[in-house]
C-alpha cells in the first residue's frame, strides 16, 4: 500500500515536473515569452502566482494523501461496518480547530498578496494612455480581418493598411480599438493583456516592444464563423526603419511597370475586386475589405493565415471559401491567365 | 397515427434544415443566360425553350442576411437609401417597374437599368446577385417571416424586414423619370 | 390518555435539571394486526399510478428524481459525444473533419447541454430524492410543481435537440454575446432556440427550488432543528436561494434578446440606445452564481460521503454551514471577472479581483475541515470516498487556476483561452461531476436496492481520474501559449499540435471511464449484491428505510435527537403516530426547531402539471415564430391554473373516515433537549 501510494506521488510528481517543463518552452504567442513591459510584468505575476499555488497545491495534496493514509491505518484494515467516533475527545478537536484557522489564515494572507500584486501590475497596465506623442493606431475589427489605421495629426500622413502593424521598438504605442460588427478582441501575447472591441465602445490599451522582432497576435472573443482564423502581425523594429516603412505606407501604389502588370490592374479594376478592396492611387476606393494598396509589404494574408505569395495568393483570389469556408470573399473563378496577371501586379504593390 | 406524426417529423425536418442552410461554397458559376428572362408574359407563337435561372435561395435566412449585408457594402444605399429610394426608385413600396420576381430583380442588378441603375455584370458574383435579390424582395415583405432578416444593428430608419406586410406588387412600366411633372 | 403524560414540547423549557419522563405506556399500543392493515393501507393510499397514464400524472418526488436524474445524464452523454467530436476535430492542425458552420453549433450546443440540461438538473434530482428522505418526511412540500418542474425541463431538451438534428442548433456560444447573437449577425432561428431553451430549464429549476425550500423548512422530522440539518440538506437549501436570485437574471437575458431577435426591440443596439455590454452583465449575473450553484450541492455531497466513509461527525460544522453560506452570498458579486477585458473602468475591475480570491477563503475552510475530518476518522475505502479524493486533487487545482484568473492583468492574457477551459472543467467536473459520480455510488443502493459493483467502481474511477487529467492539464499550457477559445481549427505553426493531441487521447479515456460507469450500472442493476437498508453505515435518515424507500417513505415519521439522526438513534428515540393512512399526509413543523404544527394533506397524482407544461411549451416554442403563441398560450395557462388551485387534489382517496376530524397527534415523550 505504501508502495503504491509513493509512486502514485512520484507519478504526480513526474507529470507536473514534465508539465512545468514545456510551460516555459515558447510557442509562436506565449505569454511566458514576454517581449514588452506589460507582458513582462503580467509574466512576473504569473510566475510569482504559479510559484505558490504549485506550494499550496503540493502542501494540501499532501495533507489528503496523508489523511488518506492516517485514516486508513485507524481503520486497521477492518473492513465495514466500522464503530461511529461520534463524540470525540475534545482536545482533537480543539487541535483540529487551531490548524483550520491558521490554514485559513495563511490562505487570507496568500490572497492579500495576491490581490496588492495583481493592483500594481494592473494599474501599470493602464499608465501612460494619456500619451498623445508617440505612435497612435486605431484597430477596427471586421469579421473576421482587423483594419489597421495610423492616425497623425497631419492629416497626410494617416493612411490604413490590414492585419500587419509595424510598431517602432521601445516606444510607447497607443491603440484605439473599435468594432464594425460584432465582439472582437485585440490580443498579443507578447506584448500585452488583450482588449475587447465592443460596438459601440471605445477601447484604448498601450503596448510596447521592447526589442526587434514579429509577434503574433489572434482575435480572442468568438466572432463568428472564421474566429479561428483571425490573426495579425505585430512587427517591431527600430525607429529608422519604422520610419521608412510609415513613409512608404503613405505613399499611393506603384504604378504597373510592366505589360503583364498592367492587364493584371486592369482586370483587378474590372471584376468583383474593385467591389471591396481599395487600391490607392486608382479609382478602387471601397473600404469593405482589407486595403491592398501595399499588400506587397505584408508578409501573410487573410488575416495572417497564409504566407503572402503567388501560390498562396492564386489559390485565395480564386477560392478563398475552400481555405476561410464562412468568409467574405467570394470566389473569383478566373482564367489562369487571368489571376497569374492579376497576382504579378499584385505582388508588385510594395 | 404514428406514421403521421412520423411523417410530420420529418416534414418539420427537411423545412427546418432549408431555413438554417449555410452554403459557403457556391455552385460553380455558370454564364446566366439572362435572355431567358422577360418582362412579359405575352408572346407571339409558342414559348421559348430557354428556361429562366432560379432563385432557390429564398427559404435560407443566411443568404438573405448576406444580402442584407451587401446592400450596403456594395452601396445600394448610396442611391436606394435604406429602401426608401432618393435618386434611385424605392424598393420596399408595391411599385416595381422591370418586374418583381426573382429573375426580374436578378436582371436590373447585371444589366443595369435606364436612367442610372448601373450593371454589375462581371463586379458582383452570381450567387450574391441572387442573395441581394432575396433581400430586395424582403424589403417589401415578399419573402417569408421566418427568413427575412430582423433588425439591424444600426440607427432603424424603417421596420425591420420581418416585421414588414407583404406588399402585393404592381408592375409599373412607366419609367420615374416620366412621373414627375 | 392521562395529563401527567401530556409532554411539553417546547425546548425552552428544558432545563438542566430537566429529568426525562417514564416512558408512556400507552393504551393505544397497536396490535401486530393493528400494523399490518396500517401499512396495507398506507401502501394502497400512496401507490403509484402506472400505465403510461400514470406516468404522466405521477408526482412521488422518488419518481419524478430519478427521471430527472436518468434525463440529466442522457444528456450528459450527449454532451460528451460533442466534446468527443470537438477534441477529434482539434486533435491535428488544420483538420478537416468538421466544418467552422458545425464545429461552433457543436461547442455552443455542448456548453448548453452541460450547463443547462444536465448539471442543474442532476443537482437538484438529487436532492429531490433525497432531502425528503432525510428530513424524515413522506414527500415534498409542492409534489405536482415539482413534477411541472421535470416536464419543462425535457421539453426544453428536446427543443434544443431537435433543433440541433434540424441544422438550427444555436451557434453563437453557451453565452451567446450580443451582438454576435443579435438579428444582425445570427440569421434564422438558432440563438432563439437557445433563448427559448433557457426559459424552460430556468423555469424548472425555480421550481425545484421552490420545492426544497418549502420541504426544507417546513416538513422537518421533530426534533431536527436547523443546526441538526444535514450538511447535504444545508447546500440544497443554500443552492436553491441562489437559483431563486440568479434565474431570473438569465430570464431577462435571454428574453431580452429574444425580444430584440423577434419584436425588433433595440435593448443591444447601441446605435439605438441599447448597449452590448448591457447583455454581458445580465448574463453574467446569474452566470457566475450559476457554477456555484452547480458547485455547492456537490459540497454537500462531499460532506455526506466524508462523514459516512470516516465513521465520524464532521469537524467543525458550524464552520461548514457558514461557509456555504458564504459562498453563496460571495458568488453573487463576482460577475465581473468574466468581463475584465470590456473597456470598464479598472477601479471597479479591480473591485471584482478581490471578491473573486475572497470566495477562495470559504471553500478553503471546507477543504480543511474535510481534512481534519479524514484525518482523525476511520476510513472504509469504497468507491465513493476515491471520487471525493479525485474531487480533492482536481477541484482545488482549479480553485487556484480559479484565483490566478481572478487577477485582472494575469486575466488579460489568459481570458478567453484554453486556460480557462481547462480552469471551468477542473472546478466543475473536479468539483462537482467526481462528487456526482460518488453520490451515485453511494445512493445507488438506496435508488435500487443493490450495490454498484466495487472493482468496476474503481476502475470507471481511475479511467476518469488519468483520462481528464490527460485532456485537461496541457490545456492550461495551450492557453498559456496563446491558443483561443472557440476556434475550429489552429494553424501548424502555431506548435498547438502534440498537446491538443495529448488532449483528445485523454478524452477517449475519460469516455471510457464513463462508459464502464454505465456498464457497471446496467451489471448491477440485475447482478448487483443486494443492499440492505443501510449499507454503508450512514448517518442520515434515508438509511432507517428499505432500499429502495417504499412509497410512502416512512412507516412512521422519525424524530431526531442529534445532528447525525441515525447514529443518535436508539430503541427508545420516539416516533411520530396518528397521520392517517387514507389520506396523503404529513407532518408540517416549524421552522427553526421542528416543533409539530400541523398535519399537512400532500397532493396527489395530477395531470394539471403536465397540461401547465404543454401550455408553456406552446408558449414558448411557438413563440420563437410569432409573438401571438404568448396570449394563446397565458389563456391555456390560466385554464389549467383554474383547474390546479380550485380543483381537489386528492378526489379520488377520500372515504368518509375522513370527513370525520381527527385529534392532534399525541406529543412524543422523551424528546431530549437539543444538544450539539
Amino acid at each position: 500500500m505504501k508502495q503504491k501510494l509513493s509512486s502514485l506521488i512520484l507519478g504526480l510528481a513526474a507529470t507536473i515536473g514534465a508539465c512545468c517543463f514545456t510551460v516555459t518552452a515558447g510557442g509562436v504567442q506565449s505569454v511566458t515569452n514576454p517581449a514588452g513591459p506589460q507582458a513582462h510584468n503580467i509574466g512576473q505575476l504569473w510566475w510569482l502566482m504559479f510559484w505558490v499555488c504549485s506550494a499550496v497545491f503540493v502542501v494540501v495534496i499532501s495533507l489528503v494523501l496523508l489523511a488518506f493514509v492516517r485514516g486508513r491505518r485507524a481503520a486497521g484494515g477492518a473492513n465495514h461496518p466500522l464503530s461511529i467516533e461520534l463524540r470525540p475527545a475534545v482536545e482533537t478537536e480543539r487541535r483540529q480547530g487551531l490548524w483550520i484557522i491558521c490554514g485559513t489564515v495563511v490562505t487570507i494572507l496568500i490572497l492579500f498578496v495576491f490581490l496588492i500584486d495583481s493592483f500594481l501590475v494592473g494599474r501599470g497596465l493602464t499608465a501612460e494612455l494619456a500619451h498623445k506623442q508617440g505612435v497612435n493606431i486605431e484597430v477596427t475589427g471586421h469579421q473576421w480581418w482587423w483594419e489597421v489605421r495610423y492616425q497623425n495629426v497631419d492629416a497626410s500622413s494617416i493612411f490604413t493598411t490590414a492585419n500587419e502593424i509595424h510598431i517602432p521598438v521601445g516606444v510607447p504605442v497607443t491603440f484605439t480599438l473599435k468594432a464594425n460588427d460584432v465582439i472582437h478582441s485585440f490580443w498579443v501575447p507578447n506584448l500585452s493583456g488583450k482588449k475587447d472591441l465592443i460596438p459601440g465602445k471605445v477601447a484604448t490599451i498601450w503596448l510596447q516592444a521592447d526589442q526587434p522582432g514579429v509577434y503574433r497576435g489572434q482575435c480572442a472573443e468568438y466572432c463568428g464563423h472564421q474566429h479561428a482564423h483571425m490573426a495579425l502581425w505585430i512587427i517591431a523594429e527600430p525607429q529608422e526603419q519604422f520610419n521608412n516603412w510609415h513613409r512608404n505606407q503613405i505613399q499611393a501604389a506603384v504604378t504597373p511597370i510592366n505589360a503583364d502588370q498592367q492587364r493584371g490592374q486592369q482586370i483587378f479594376l474590372s471584376s468583383t475586386c474593385v467591389m471591396c478592396h481599395a487600391i490607392n492611387g486608382t479609382p478602387a476606393n471601397s473600404n469593405i475589405g482589407p486595403n491592398l494598396t501595399h499588400l506587397a509589404t505584408r508578409s501573410t494574408i487573410a488575416a495572417a493565415t497564409l504566407q503572402n505569395d503567388s501560390a498562396h495568393l492564386m489559390s485565395w483570389i480564386s477560392d478563398s471559401q475552400q481555405i476561410k469556408p464562412g468568409n467574405h470573399m467570394p470566389p473569383n473563378p478566373l482564367t489562369p491567365d487571368d489571376l497569374k496577371s492579376l497576382v504579378n501586379y499584385l505582388q508588385s504593390l510594395k | 397515427m404514428k406514421a403521421l406524426c412520423l411523417s410530420a417529423f420529418l416534414a418539420l425536418l427537411l423545412n427546418g434544415c432549408a431555413r438554417e442552410k449555410r452554403q459557403f461554397e457556391p455552385p460553380p458559376p455558370a454564364r446566366v443566360e439572362t435572355q431567358a428572362i422577360t418582362l412579359s408574359e405575352l408572346r407571339p407563337g409558342a414559348t421559348t425553350t430557354a428556361v429562366a435561372p432560379k432563385s432557390g435561395i429564398e427559404d435560407q435566412a443566411y443568404p438573405v442576411s448576406e444580402g442584407k449585408r451587401l446592400y450596403t457594402a456594395y452601396n445600394c444605399s448610396g442611391c436606394h437609401f435604406n429602401g426608401g429610394g432618393g435618386i434611385g426608385p424605392a424598393l420596399m413600396d408595391e411599385k416595381w417597374i422591370y418586374g418583381s420576381e426573382p429573375v426580374n430583380v436578378y436582371a436590373t442588378i447585371v444589366e443595369g437599368r435606364p436612367n442610372g441603375m448601373p450593371s454589375f455584370r462581371d463586379k458582383i458574383p452570381d450567387n450574391q446577385v441572387w442573395q441581394l435579390t432575396a433581400y430586395v424582395r424582403s424589403l417589401s415583405g415578399q419573402l417569408s417571416k421566418g427568413v427575412s432578416p430582423g433588425r439591424s444593428d444600426d440607427m432603424n430608419a424603417h421596420k425591420s424586414e420581418q416585421a414588414t406586410e407583404k406588399k402585393t406588387p404592381q408592375k409599373s412600366n412607366v419609367p420615374k423619370a416620366a412621373e414627375q411633372p | 390518555m392521562s395529563e401527567a403524560n401530556v409532554q411539553s414540547l417546547n425546548v425552552d423549557d428544558a432545563a438542566p435539571d430537566y429529568e426525562a419522563p417514564e416512558p408512556i405506556t400507552s393504551p393505544i399500543v397497536p396490535t401486530e394486526m393493528d400494523l399490518a392493515r396500517e401499512l396495507e393501507e398506507l401502501e394502497r393510499t400512496w401507490k403509484r399510478p402506472g400505465g403510461v397514464v400514470g406516468w404522466i400524472i405521477d408526482t412521488d418526488h422518488k419518481a419524478i428524481a430519478l427521471r430527472y436524474i436518468v434525463t440529466a445524464f442522457i444528456f450528459f452523454l450527449f454532451g460528451g459525444i460533442e466534446a468527443a467530436l470537438m477534441r477529434l476535430q482539434l486533435a491535428r492542425p488544420e483538420n478537416h473533419f468538421l466544418g467552422p458552420d458545425l464545429y461552433n453549433q457543436i461547442f455552443t450546443v455542448h456548453g448548453t447541454t452541460m450547463m443547462f440540461l444536465f448539471a442543474v438538473p442532476i443537482m437538484t434530482a438529487l436532492g429531490i430524492y433525497l432531502v425528503p428522505l432525510m428530513l424524515g418526511t413522506r414527500d415534498v412540500a409542492f409534489p405536482r410543481l415539482n413534477a411541472y418542474g421535470y416536464f419543462v425541463y425535457l421539453i426544453g431538451g428536446i427543443l434544443l435537440y431537435v433543433a440541433f438534428l434540424m441544422n438550427t442548433g444555436p451557434d453563437a456560444g453557451w453565452f451567446s454575446y450580443v451582438p454576435l447573437s443579435g438579428p444582425a449577425y445570427s440569421p434564422g432561428k438558432r440563438v432563439d432556440i437557445w433563448a427559448q431553451m433557457i426559459t424552460f430549464t430556468e423555469i424548472s429549476a425555480l421550481c425545484g427550488a421552490i420545492v426544497v425550500i418549502g420541504t426544507v423548512f417546513k416538513m422537518r422530522a421533530p426534533g431536527m432543528s436547523l443546526h441538526r440539518l444535514p450538511l447535504f440538506v444545508w447546500a440544497q437549501l443554500v443552492t436553491s436561494f441562489m437559483i431563486i436570485f440568479a434565474m431570473p437574471a438569465v430570464m431577462l437575458a435571454s428574453s431580452f434578446l429574444a425580444s430584440d431577435r423577434l419584436v425588433d426591440t433595440h435593448i443591444f443596439n447601441p446605435a439605438e440606445g441599447g448597449d452590448a455590454i448591457l447583455y454581458q452583465h445580465m448574463f453574467w449575473f446569474f452566470g457566475h452564481p450559476e457554477v456555484y450553484i452547480i458547485f455547492i450541492p456537490a459540497l454537500g455531497f462531499i460532506s455526506s460521503i466524508v462523514v459516512t466513509f470516516a465513521r465520524r461527525q464532521i469537524v467543525g460544522y458550524t464552520a461548514m454551514v457558514l461557509s456555504l453560506a458564504a459562498t453563496a452570498f460571495l458568488g453573487f458579486g463576482l460577475w465581473v471577472h468574466h468581463m475584465f477585458a470590456t473597456p470598464l473602468p479598472q477601479m471597479g475591475q479591480s473591485f471584482f479581483t478581490g471578491a473573486s480570491m475572497m470566495i477562495a477563503i470559504p471553500s478553503g475552510v471546507q477543504i480543511f475541515c474535510w481534512i481534519a475530518t479524514l484525518w482523525s476518522g476511520k476510513l472504509n475505502v469504497k468507491a465513493p470516498l476515491l471520487f471525493v479524493l479525485g474531487f480533492f486533487a482536481i477541484f482545488i487545482l482549479g480553485g487556484l487556476t480559479g484565483v490566478m484568473l481572478a487577477s485582472v492583468p494575469l486575466d488579460l492574457q489568459i481570458h478567453d483561452t484554453f486556460f480557462v477551459v481547462a480552469h471551468l472543467h477542473y472546478v466543475l467536473i473536479g468539483g462537482s461531476v467526481f462528487p456526482l459520480f460518488g453520490a451515485f455510488y453511494h445512493w445507488f443502493p438506496k435508488w435500487t436496492g443493490r450495490l454498484l459493483n466495487e472493482r468496476l467502481g474503481r476502475l470507471n474511477f481511475w479511467l476518469m481520474f488519468i483520462g481528464f487529467n490527460l485532456v485537461f492539464f496541457p490545456m492550461h499550457q495551450l492557453g498559456l501559449h496563446g491558443m483561443p477559445r472557440r476556434v475550429y481549427t489552429y494553424l501548424p505553426e502555431t506548435g498547438w499540435g502534440t498537446l491538443n493531441l495529448v488532449a483528445s487521447i485523454g478524452a477517449l479515456v475519460l469516455a471510457t471511464g464513463v462508459l464502464v460507469f454505465i456498464v457497471n450500472v446496467f451489471w448491477s442493476r440485475r447482478a448487483g449484491a443486494v443492499a440492505g437498508p443501510d449499507p454503508w453505515g450512514g448517518d442520515t435518515l434515508e438509511w432507517s428505510i428499505a432500499s429502495p424507500p417504499p412509497d410512502f417513505n416512512f412507516f412512521n415519521i422519525p424524530t431526531v435527537q442529534g445532528r447525525y439522526a441515525m447514529w443518535s438513534m436508539t430503541e427508545t428515540t420516539p416516533i411520530i403516530r396518528g397521520l392517517s393512512t387514507h389520506k396523503r399526509e404529513t407532518l408540517v413543523t416549524s421552522v427553526l426547531d421542528a416543533e409539530p404544527e400541523l398535519r399537512f394533506e400532500i397532493p396527489g397524482p395530477s395531470a394539471w402539471p403536465f397540461l401547465l407544461a404543454l401550455a408553456t411549451a406552446e408558449t414558448f416554442i411557438v413563440g420563437i415564430f410569432t409573438p401571438w403563441a404568448f396570449p394563446v398560450g397565458a389563456v391555456l395557462a390560466a385554464a389549467v391554473f383554474t383547474a390546479w388551485f380550485f380543483g381537489d387534489p386528492n378526489y379520488e382517496n377520500k372515504t368518509e373516515k375522513d370527513e370525520q376530524r381527527s385529534e392532534a397527534p399525541a406529543p412524543p415523550a422523551g424528546l431530549q433537549p437539543e444538544n450539539a
